[in-house]
């Protein structure tokens, strides 16, 4: 059965992250992962005029190391998904619009790295397509200018508040072999629990994850230690715990399997208040640091769970609360098979 | 600890798990800064007193011009939004603040050209201020008058 | 002796207003306006001139001089020439300010780029 309890995917195939691609900005690449990433930048403009550009460049590497890596050409992709956190997520349209591979457009917010790798995976699995491209991309600039304020104003931030990572994330999905099996994914349903503030999108966002988890435990009947990692998106120094304290309550310790992307991809004294976020801090951390322990062999089972937070700056303003999805996605190393 | 799987009380429950502000260091690092631009407000007041042809009364514009065309040059090179997240209201409150809000705005439209860009969003932070400013500055004026009006 | 009135009332008043942005929650702009608005209150009842007087540019440099200069301007010419003064006066004092905000302003953003 292709379908496990209510949420969870299982590929019927085996289904491979057959190549990654990832490229970051400078603060992420002075961070404790900064060797994992294919391409890094030290100027937040990647040599572009503008922030919007430096973004689309970034995701436009990512593409290019993805490819390189198995000597494929765009011609050889049969769909592109692809999304980021800017307004029409203009960012991938242009790139598709450049790299002319059959487009789907892709919004989970940060959430978006594992929307695109599920369904590349199901796409592939069904055979709807061979190959599939899934790319997400999140500048700090262009973010900070949607969501906050303008990158020069001096008006300070709360310690809750994050910060987005400046970066992209590529996966080539495929039935030809590499270390890195997908096994299941695990859709997530929107989760409001109230909170209004966009400075702690740590707090607005554990239940959503705490959800996906639990929901993936319960489809696959599975205990939380089957995994050697569970990987967050971007919860942040506030959410991690919140998230944990929710999984507990409702019987599963991820006590010691727990991580967060946005906890793993900075040092503590990097001034980034809570942690990353970002549509690429979950990219940049699974394709690059988690692919790269999980081809060696030093992890063998990861559940990445990239959570996304679903508002824009001008309901925020209207006092609504602030609407959260997570989507998660098994990755397995392949030798055992 | 009470249950934290409680939608409706969840707000509430996750307080513990905010990372709270250093209430005392904000405030010691607020009193610093602002106290500084303050002296330096002064000492440029008693500059211009000084060395050109100012009174106690005319000196404010020109002090209140140079601190913002200092605050301007701090936001082009990119150290205001620095000194801003150390010093929190420090630098906010101090018309030093009110300089960065404006030229932080248009610098970050840049891009979009210099009317569409630049041009309109130069008031997109600093416009409440004006706004606010005229329209209490003109109730409390226009209240004042009728009193004294009345008092003849 | 000056510069120490200056320091501690400019601190004071900052102080202030880091209350207002951690323990009420205020985003940065609503601690502003705010400011501008209790600026223009205390001038009505003559309470910022004395502050002034005290410290100088200790209450000069703060954005709620600001709330005061506009008031200010706005009663100087509302007494010669009543309820249209106030229309009149309003930016007669702060417009140093805010022409050079603007200028200066728009000059640093056409030279600089955006550091991120």
């Amino acid at each position: 059965m292709p379908k496990m309890g209510k949420q969870t995917w299982k590929f019927m195939s085996n289904i491979y992250l057959s190549s990654t691609g990832t490229t970051a900005g400078p603060l992420e690449s002075q961070g404790p992962l900064g060797n994992s990433f294919d391409q890094v930048y030290d100027d937040m403009h990647c040599g572009e005029s503008n922030w919007e550009l430096a973004e689309r460049t970034l995701m436009r590497e990512a593409i290019g190391h993805c490819l390189r890596k198995v000597s494929k050409k765009e011609q050889d992709i049969d769909i592109f998904l692809a999304g980021d956190l800017l307004n029409q997520t203009v960012t991938s349209n242009y790139i598709a619009g450049e790299n002319q591979i059959p487009y789907l457009g892709m919004f989970g917010a940060c959430s978006t790295s594992m929307e695109t790798l599920a369904i590349a995976a199901l796409l592939v699995d069904s055979g709807f397509a061979n190959y599939v491209i899934g790319a997400v991309s999140s500048h700090n600039a262009t973010a900070e200018r949607q969501f906050r304020y303008p990158t020069e104003y001096g008006g300070p931030r709360p310690k809750t508040a994050t910060y987005t990572v400046t970066g992209a994330g590529a996966a080539l999905v495929s039935k030809e072999a590499s270390p890195i099996l997908i096994k299941e994914a695990t859709i997530g349903k929107v989760t409001d629990w109230g909170i209004k503030d966009a400075n702690d999108l740590g707090s607005a966002m554990a239940p959503a994850a705490a959800d996906t988890i639990a929901a993936h435990l319960k489809d696959t009947g599975r205990q939380p230690d089957y995994y050697d990692l569970i990987v967050t998106g971007d919860l942040s120094s506030v959410g991690s715990p919140i998230a944990k304290q929710l999984l507990y309550e409702k019987g599963y310790n991820v006590d010691g399997v727990h991580q967060d992307c946005g906890l793993m991809i900075y040092r503590p004294d990097q001034p980034v208040f809570a942690g990353g976020s970002g549509a690429a801090c979950s990219a940049v951390v699974t394709y690059g640091y988690i692919a790269n322990q999980i081809a060696s062999g030093s992890l063998n089972r990861v559940f990445v769970v990239a959570t996304g937070a679903l508002f824009s700056p001008i309901v925020s303003q209207q006092k609504e609360t602030i609407p959260c999805i997570a989507h998660g996605v098994v990755l397995e190393a392949a030798g055992g098979q | 600890m009470g249950q934290l799987n409680n939608k409706t009380n969840y707000k509430k429950n996750i307080k513990p798990y905010q990372l709270k502000p250093n209430y005392l260091m904000n405030c010691i690092k607020a009193f610093l800064v602002g106290g500084f631009i303050c002296l330096l407000g002064e000492a440029l007041q008693n500059f211009y007193i000084r060395f050109f042809d100012f009174t106690e009364k005319t000196a404010g514009a020109p002090t209140q011009g140079t601190l913002i065309i200092l605050s301007c040059l701090l936001t082009g090179i990119g150290v205001y939004d620095k000194i801003g997240q150390f010093a929190g209201a420090g630098s906010l409150i101090p018309v030093t603040g009110f300089a960065n809000s404006i030229t932080s705005a248009a610098l970050e439209h840049k891009s979009e050209g210099i009317v569409l860009g630049i041009a309109t969003n130069l008031f997109k932070l600093a416009g409440a201020v004006i706004v606010f400013g005229v329209v209490s500055a003109a109730v409390l004026g226009i209240i004042r008058l009728f009193i004294m009006n009345l008092l003849g | 002796m000056e510069y120490l009135i200056a320091f501690v009332i400019g601190g004071l008043i900052c102080v202030v207003g880091q209350l207002l942005l951690d323990v009420c929650k205020l985003t940065p702009a609503h601690v502003v306006v705010t400011f501008v608005v209790i600026g223009a209150l205390l001038d009505s009842f003559g309470i910022y001139d004395q502050l002034i007087k005290f410290s100088g540019a200790g209450a000069t440099v703060p954005i709620t001089s600001f709330g005061h200069a506009l008031l200010h301007g706005a009663m100087a010419e509302g007494k010669e020439h009543g309820y249209i003064g106030i229309a009149m006066g309003i930016f007669k004092l702060t417009s140093a300010g805010i022409t050079s905000a603007i200028l200066f302003g728009f000059i640093a953003a056409l030279i600089f780029k955006p550091r991120g």
